[in-house]
């Protein structure tokens, strides 16, 4: 089973973001999506830095993907969806306007914000020249199931969300700005601060969701942990990680232990040595509700 | 040309008020997953939908069958199943927004009119054309992350009708981009066709308030004497930083009415009202005004004012997207 770093999904300092790129090359993933996908407005800090960061990663051995945006509405956004295919590396389609915009006959990468729920959306997108799918969070290890079974019919890799903050929601509201008391046109980067999105909370204090400008997130880290065997019985080619601001090139390494075989418990407590304040979760694959976290429904 | 009124309902009763109250179209589905107002009581089987359909036919009124959740894997055909028996029913078109879904309409009823969903979030032209290209669409629903000058926009680069939601629900999030619902429920709009489902609130007194819980998250805490809103979650009370505060949108329902001039300018072909869940009274007072408002127009008279504040959700109403300042 492969490993592959998503799109980073949060606004961080051009620095912080060269960095994330140059320590990938020496972990053990294969593949590595870079790229805006949540917001428009934070390109232009990092768009220069791109190339740079795709080189030592190519050298390294990693096959390296270009996200689009997960929603596209004005003008430059359509401009930059179609510029995508020019940086010459494989497109990962976050929004269906990507793939309209991709030259006929273009391979191309499906993320996670695409809805692929079944075989009917896999098959058609396999006709348009899909190579990969990387699987909504959202679906249950029934659906994963059914899904690699008519992959592999159509030589198709499926990945699956592996470990970090899910992508719940997108909007055309930015909820940074609107906390702020500012419109998204005028939102002056009020997203800058929170590396891995702003803690929600309930009412009674309850830790439920983060935001992350136009995004919102789960608080929780879906975690694969528990669920490695099960996905690799239903022929799983990949596990998705998600770049987050603690130890994530730890993060990248110890999946790699656990797919060559260390024991999830153990692959557990060093996910809670790395990153203590993390509360994780896998329920969308095998629990009622997507927050819940199978360790605990074992333990009660 | 007068703006065609697009109207729900969620009931045989409630399409023949719409109708009989002066719908040009309706939109309904069958009671069951395939559509995204998956509630108990609501919804046509398949004799209550042919029916229907003749009854709107039979008055010059139009029959939509939305068949608009993304199917499960392993159970298309359930929902091929839907589009067969919608046409089969005399449907004038089906709404639809799975890419599958949408392939097997084009492929297996080539004369059935297909309309894409608002659950397929389609927001500029390039996606709109596209799924035109490819599967034949002949009318969008517009999500509400549109501004009136984008909408404009879009109608002139493309030939795709557009239809808009002037009046109910307001999805804050992208539609069919959303599982916060089944993050905290286990049950999504995408998947099962709701969102936020009664069977997960609870209320709870506690001191001197009122919780309202979704999936055990308070998302609400009013005094125990002032009303509790329905914990749908993006309309919930949270808090960040040191604030609290509805974070993604206060408890407020969308209303465009002043705005229909604009829209018609816009180029926009159909306004929508949300509410499948709406009794059919509703519908019909809510169908009269909006047909008043759209023939006044047509007439070349100012609209009627403030027709519609009493039938909204707890009075508070937004224009929402239509106004760039609310992004």
């Amino acid at each position: 089973m492969e490993l592959t770093v998503g799109p980073n999904q949060f606004f961080w300092s051009a620095g912080d973001w060269s960095s994330l790129y140059q320590g990938l090359a020496a972990t053990p993933v294969d593949r590595v999506v870079l790229g805006e996908l949540v917001c428009s407005k934070r390109l232009p800090f990092y768009q220069k830095d791109i190339p740079e960061a795709i080189s030592p990663l190519v050298d390294a051995g990693k096959e390296v993907i270009l996200t689009s945006l997960a929603l596209v509405t004005l003008k430059r956004e359509r401009k930059m969806t179609d510029e995508l295919s020019e940086m010459g590396v494989m497109v990962e389609v976050n929004d269906l306007t990507a793939l309209a915009s991709l030259p006929a006959e273009t391979a191309f990468a499906v993320g996670p914000l695409v809805n692929v729920y079944n075989e009917g959306t896999l098959r058609w997108l396999a006709s348009r020249g899909a190579k990969r799918v990387c699987l909504p969070p959202e679906l249950p290890l029934s659906s994963v199931k059914v899904l690699c079974a008519t992959g592999a019919e159509l030589g198709m890799a499926i990945e699956v969300w592996g470990h970090g903050r899910l992508p719940l929601a997108i909007s055309g509201r930015c909820y940074h700005a609107r906390l702020h008391g500012r419109s998204k046109d005028n939102c002056q980067f009020a997203c800058e601060d929170d590396p891995d999105g702003l803690d929600v909370l309930t009412m009674d204090d309850k830790p439920f969701l983060a935001m992350n400008g136009v995004q919102t997130l789960s608080d929780t880290y879906a975690s694969t942990v528990f669920q490695l065997s099960a996905l690799r019985d239903t022929g799983v080619s990949a596990l998705r990680l998600s770049p987050q601001s603690t130890g994530f090139a730890n993060i990248c390494t110890t999946y790699r232990a656990l797919i060559d075989g260390a024991d999830p418990l153990d692959i557990a407590t060093r996910l809670a040595e790395i990153d203590p304040s993390a509360r994780l979760s896998d329920g969308f694959l095998t629990g009622a509700r997507g927050v819940d976290w199978s360790a605990t429904t074992a333990a009660e | 040309m007068v703006m065609e009124i697009v109207c729900p309902a969620g009931t045989p009763a409630a399409l023949r008020a719409a109708v009989k109250a002066g719908a040009h179209t309706v939109y309904c589905g069958f009671a069951d997953e395939t559509n995204a107002r998956n509630f108990p009581g609501l919804n046509f089987d398949r004799d209550e939908m042919r029916e229907g359909i003749a009854f709107a036919h039979h008055r010059g009124s139009k029959v939509l069958v939305a068949i608009n959740t993304y199917p499960r894997a392993g159970d298309e055909a359930i929902w091929h199943n839907a589009i067969t028996d919608a046409k089969t029913a005399g449907a004038d078109a089906v709404i639809l927004a799975d890419p599958g879904l949408l392939a097997y309409g084009r492929d297996r009823h080539p004369d059935l009119r297909l309309h894409l969903s608002v659950q397929a979030a389609a927001a500029n032209a390039d996606i709109i054309n596209f799924y035109a290209d490819e599967f034949g669409v002949k009318r969008v629903v517009l999500p509400r992350v549109l501004s009136v000058p984008e909408i404009k926009a879009i109608n002139a680069e493309t030939k795709v009708e557009t239809e808009v939601f002037v009046f109910g629900g307001l999805c804050v999030m992208a539609e069919g981009r959303c599982s916060l619902s089944s993050y905290a429920t286990g049950e999504s709009p995408n998947m099962n066709g709701v969102c936020s489902p009664a069977e997960h609130v609870q209320y709870h007194e506690t001191g001197g308030a009122l919780d309202a819980k979704l999936g055990g998250y308070t998302i609400h805490r009013v005094g125990k004497n002032e009303p509790a809103p329905y914990p749908t979650l993006c309309k919930g009370r949270f808090k960040a930083q040191e604030l609290t505060a509805h974070l993604f949108e206060n408890p407020v329902s969308l209303n465009a009415e002043q705005l229909i001039p604009q829209l018609a300018s816009a180029g926009v072909t159909a306004l929508k009202i949300e509410g499948r869940q709406r009794s059919r009274s509703y519908v019909a007072q809510v169908v009269r005004n909006f047909r008043a408002a759209v023939d006044a127009l047509e007439a070349g008279q100012p609209m009627p004012k403030g027709m519609m504040a009493r039938l909204s959700e707890g009075g508070a109403t937004t224009a929402g997207a239509y106004k760039k300042t609310w992004r």
